[in-house]
Formats: structure tokens, sequence, C-alpha cells
């Protein structure tokens, strides 16, 4: 069972974002995705998602290209949150968590008792239980993003593909998080996401994809590729070390 | 529950109200089929046909509104954005210009409305795929199209005409003697979506996103289209251009906490019928003999409660 990608080229016109990738997203693995703004990591988790078309190469699920998968099949294995979302959601949170049963084939809401109870669930573990019932537009930034997370649970996937997750929330629901999803991960599930902070990536996730927007990408194990050398390279710019729990943060040089 | 019971005493109100008085004891024998014949003719062969096609009409425009309003993902869609509405117009006005009344003028709102309808398609989808700007781009200039055409109408048709032809573009129900078609496109075209609901739900955060949820969306997309198109061609065949019943009655429900397709549709399919019934009675009734054009008093029935929602929403 792996996610796996195959001598991908992503690229956007006049420029190639990353060529030839190849790695292979394992259940049980936390993958950190970084890289500058435009370097490719949205593309590529929309790759592997089955929502964007590579340039070149090809998304396999269990060894099966993504497009040879039933859409409806493909969706109770991988669940995606979008960078960005529709604002305009009428309903109550609870209503739009329970969005992501869609795949299951569940109705929606009232006739779906199992459903919801997933719903309250995963309401509870993005600490919005508060704001349930509350219309979903009348949510904070920070709180939609966590009812957006809660949807994503609700789907519950094998694969959780995230692009910045942490975008909205405030440190303590960052932590939370991050502990989360690293504990999906633990359970067994595949996790990859973009983020920009390398001191998550560093003390939650096991694996890390640098992607520099040079078409070269750098796969390997979390401790061995966030390096300061490799994390300079990366940012194009200098960085102070400053010893953290668990992991080394990393700040810009302001000097 | 409420919106049924308001739909029922909406067309009972359309039986009872018109621009002949009918005493209660005199209406209740009609209803059950007894009393004078001349009665029995008012509400059963002239109020009754009249109360279904205003409800149908309602229906069907309330239906492709909240449709469109979720396909081109933009609050102010109304059913005539598509330009069909327009096309009817055109092949009406046409017909009326060359001095044609009743089944012909019909069929020319029908041809109209159909090549509108085939011009919006055959411009905006592709083979690669379906894009929902070009269909709304297309569907706004085939309705600025239309709606140059019937300015060059009305300016070459004679007076006498012009009166006829701003009926119907206003939104008329007199013409409306049989309802049948126009429930038949309401029935199949709730069906088809309702079956769509959960789909449209999803379509509600986006055509991405409701992929990565497993929905089929060009399919979803295209379908919705056709049954939107169907329903609003029915309402215009009904009824002419009745405005504000499609654009508004969806926002009605929103407001009032409905969000889920699954109600959302029924509901709109009540309210809308229920407020064109009210509409038309009023209408018919109020300065009877004379008769207002009923789509200007769905805005006035209509944008009240909009506004009082509007103020009491958070």
């Amino acid at each position: 069972m792996t996610l796996a990608v195959q001598g991908v080229t992503l690229a956007v016109p006049g420029r190639t974002l990353v060529a030839r990738l190849d790695f292979a997203l394992a259940p049980g693995e936390c993958c950190a995705i970084l890289g500058r703004n435009g370097a490719g990591k949205s593309s590529l988790l929309l790759a592997l998602a089955g929502l964007g078309r590579p340039a070149a190469g090809g998304v396999t699920l269990d060894g099966t290209p993504l497009a040879r998968h039933p859409r409806r099949r493909l969706a109770q294995r991988l669940g995606i949150l979008l960078q960005h979302d529709v604002e305009e959601f009428w309903g109550s949170v609870l209503e739009f968590v329970l969005l992501g049963r869609l795949p299951h084939g569940a109705a929606l809401l009232g006739a779906d008792p199992e459903g919801v109870a997933q719903a309250r669930g995963a309401i509870e573990a993005v600490d919005l239980q508060a704001h349930a019932l509350q219309p979903y537009r009348t949510l904070s930034g920070g709180e939609r993003q966590r009812a957006r997370i809660a949807q994503l649970l609700v789907q519950a996937p094998d694969y959780l593909l995230l692009d910045e997750p942490l975008s909205h929330l405030d440190l303590q629901h960052q932590l939370a998080l991050m502990r989360l999803l690293a504990g999906l991960a633990r359970s067994g599930r595949a996790v990859a996401m973009a983020l920009h902070e390398p001191f998550w990536a560093a003390r939650f996730c096991d694996v890390a994809l640098l992607m520099y927007d040079s078409g070269v990408a750098r796969h390997g194990a979390a401790h061995d590729v966030l390096t300061q050398d490799n994390l300079e390279a990366l940012y194009r710019c200098r960085l102070e070390a400053v010893a953290g729990s668990g992991a080394t943060l990393y700040f810009p040089d302001t000097r | 529950m409420a919106l049924s019971a308001a739909a029922a005493a909406s067309l009972a109100c359309a039986l009872a109200f018109g621009s002949v008085e009918i005493p209660l004891a005199d209406w209740l024998r009609a209803l059950a089929g007894g009393g004078e014949a001349t009665t029995r003719e008012i509400v059963w062969g002239l109020r009754a046909p009249r109360a279904l096609a205003a409800f149908a009409v309602g229906a069907l425009l309330a239906l492709a509104g909240a449709l469109l309003q979720v396909l081109l993902r933009n609050p102010l869609a109304d059913p005539y954005i598509l330009g069909v509405s327009g096309g009817a117009a055109v092949g009406a006005l046409g017909a009326m210009l060359f001095g044609l009344s009743g089944a012909a003028v019909h069929g020319a709102a029908f041809g109209g409305a159909c090549l509108a309808a085939a011009a919006l398609f055959g411009f905006s989808v592709r083979f690669t795929g379906w894009n929902i700007h070009r269909v709304l781009l297309a569907g706004v200039g085939i309705a600025a199209g239309a709606g140059a055409a019937v300015s060059l109408i009305l300016t070459l048709a004679p007076a006498g005409q012009v009166h006829g032809m701003l009926f119907w573009l206003m939104g008329d129900l007199s013409g409306a003697e049989r309802p049948l078609g126009g429930w038949i496109t309401l029935v199949a075209a709730l069906a088809c979506s309702l079956v769509l609901a959960p789909s449209l739900d999803a379509l509600v955060l986006g055509p991405l996103k409701a992929r990565s949820l497993g929905v089929a969306v060009a399919r979803t997309q295209a379908i919705a289209f056709l049954v939107a198109t169907a329903a609003t061609v029915a309402a215009v065949m009904l009824a002419g251009s009745v405005g504000f019943v499609g654009l508004v009655v969806p926002h009605l429900l929103r407001l009032a906490g409905f969000s889920a397709h699954r109600a959302l549709l029924p509901l709109a399919v009540l309210a809308g019928g229920t407020l064109v019934v009210l509409a038309d009675t009023l209408a018919r009734s109020a300065a009877a003999p004379l008769e207002f054009p009923v789509g200007a008093l769905t805005a006035l029935v209509g944008v009240p409660m909009l506004l009082l929602l509007l103020a009491r929403s958070r």
C-alpha cells in the first residue's frame, strides 16, 4: 500500500517546478513538504490527490494510476485540505463537517446518526465543539481552518494530504493539530503536508521533501534533510539556529 | 410543514379571490363540485388552472435559481442569466410583431428559448471540459443580444401591440390555461435535482474540493444546467419573464437556515410556487377588472420579506 510519485515533472507556463520526481508515501509516514512560495508544493499535493495532471510522469495508488481508480473510491482513500476554500457556505459547522461523509455514500444530516457522531467527534478533535451549531460563515479564519480539517477527518482517508494546514491557526492550535496529524500517522494513516515552519517538520514528521524552485527536490528522513545548510539553500537566506524542545528552531538571520 | 400549509392556503386564496366576488357559502359549494354552474366554472374552469400555472411558474423559477446559484457560484444568478428567457422573449415578441397570437406566440417563444439554449451550450461546452465562466459569459452575451433585439421589436411595433408585449416581458399569467406541461417539467426537474442534491452540497465548496470528495463534477454541472434550462423554458412558456422569484426565493430560504440542497430545493419549489400564486391572486383581484402583470407584484410581495430576513440574520 503506497501512494507513489513516478518520474513526475510539474510545470507552470515558462517554468519547471520539479523535474522527474520519484518518491512514495507509505502508511504510517508523516511527510513534510517544504519550499519557497511558488516552488510547486500545492501542485504536487494536487497531483498526489489526483486533482492536477503533472506535465510528465504519473501517480499510482497501490500500483494503479490514480485516473484508473473510480473517483468515489479514490475519495475514500485520498483526502486533501486545499490551501484555499470557498467561504460562502450557508449551513452550520456540523453540516459543513458532515460533507466529509460524501464519499462514503451516507445521507447528509438527519438520516445519518453514525455520520453525525463522527462529525461531532471530529469537531471536538479540532476544539470547535462550542461552535458546532453556529453558521459556518460566522467563524473566524482560524476556526474555519479547523472546521475544514474536521471535514477531512470525517472523510477518514488512508492518505491525508494537507496544503498549509497550520495557516490561520494560533500557536496552541498549531501544536494540537501537529500532534493530531502525527498521531494519525502513528495509527497507520499516511500524512503529507506543505509547511512553512521547519521546526514543526523536524519535531513531528519523519520524512521531508524539500522542493527547490529550480526543478530539483531532495527527499529523505527528516533529521537528515532538515539541516541548516539545506534550509539556507532552500529559502535563500541565512538562518540562526536555536535549540527547541525535540528539534532545532531556525530563524532568518536579521542582522 | 409550514410551507406546505402556506402553499395550500395560497392555492385556496387563488380559488377564492378574483375579479368576481363569490360569497363564501357559494364558493364552498362550488369547491365541492356543487352549486351554480357559473360559479363552478369560475372556480374550477378559470381560477384553478391559473393558480396551478402560477404555482408551477414560481416553483420552476425558484428551482432553476437555486441550481444556477450553486453552479455559477454567484449569489446574483437567476434563471434569466443564461439568456434562455431572452431567446423566448425575442421569439414571442417577434411573433406578436407579425400579428400572430395564442399558440403561434407560444410556439415562437419555445423556438426562441430552444435556439438560445442551443447557442449557450454550443458556445460554452468544449470537448476538453466544462467551464463555468464560458457558460456565464455566453449566457450574459445571449441575454444582452436578446435584450437589444427586444428593444428593436418594441420600437418597430405599432402602439396597439406594445401593451401586450410589455405584459409578456413583465410576466403575465392571463394566457396560462394549460399548466400540465409546466407541472410535468416541475416534477421531473425536482426529481433530478434531488438525486443531485448531495453533489450540489459539495459543489458549494468549489469544483476542486467537490472532486476530492468523489463528485463527478462535470457530469453534475451538465445535468444541473440542463435541468435549470428546462425549468426556465417551462416557466417562461407559461408566464413570460416573471422576475425576482428565481433570484430571491433561494436566498430567503438560506437566510432562514436551510442550506443542504436536499431540503433547500423542495422548499424552494414550495416557497416559489406560493409566492407567485399569492402575487397573481393580488395581480388579478386588487384592482379588478384591471389586471397587473404578476412579475411586478412578485417583487412587491418578496422584497419586504427579503429585507426583513436580511435585517434579522447574522
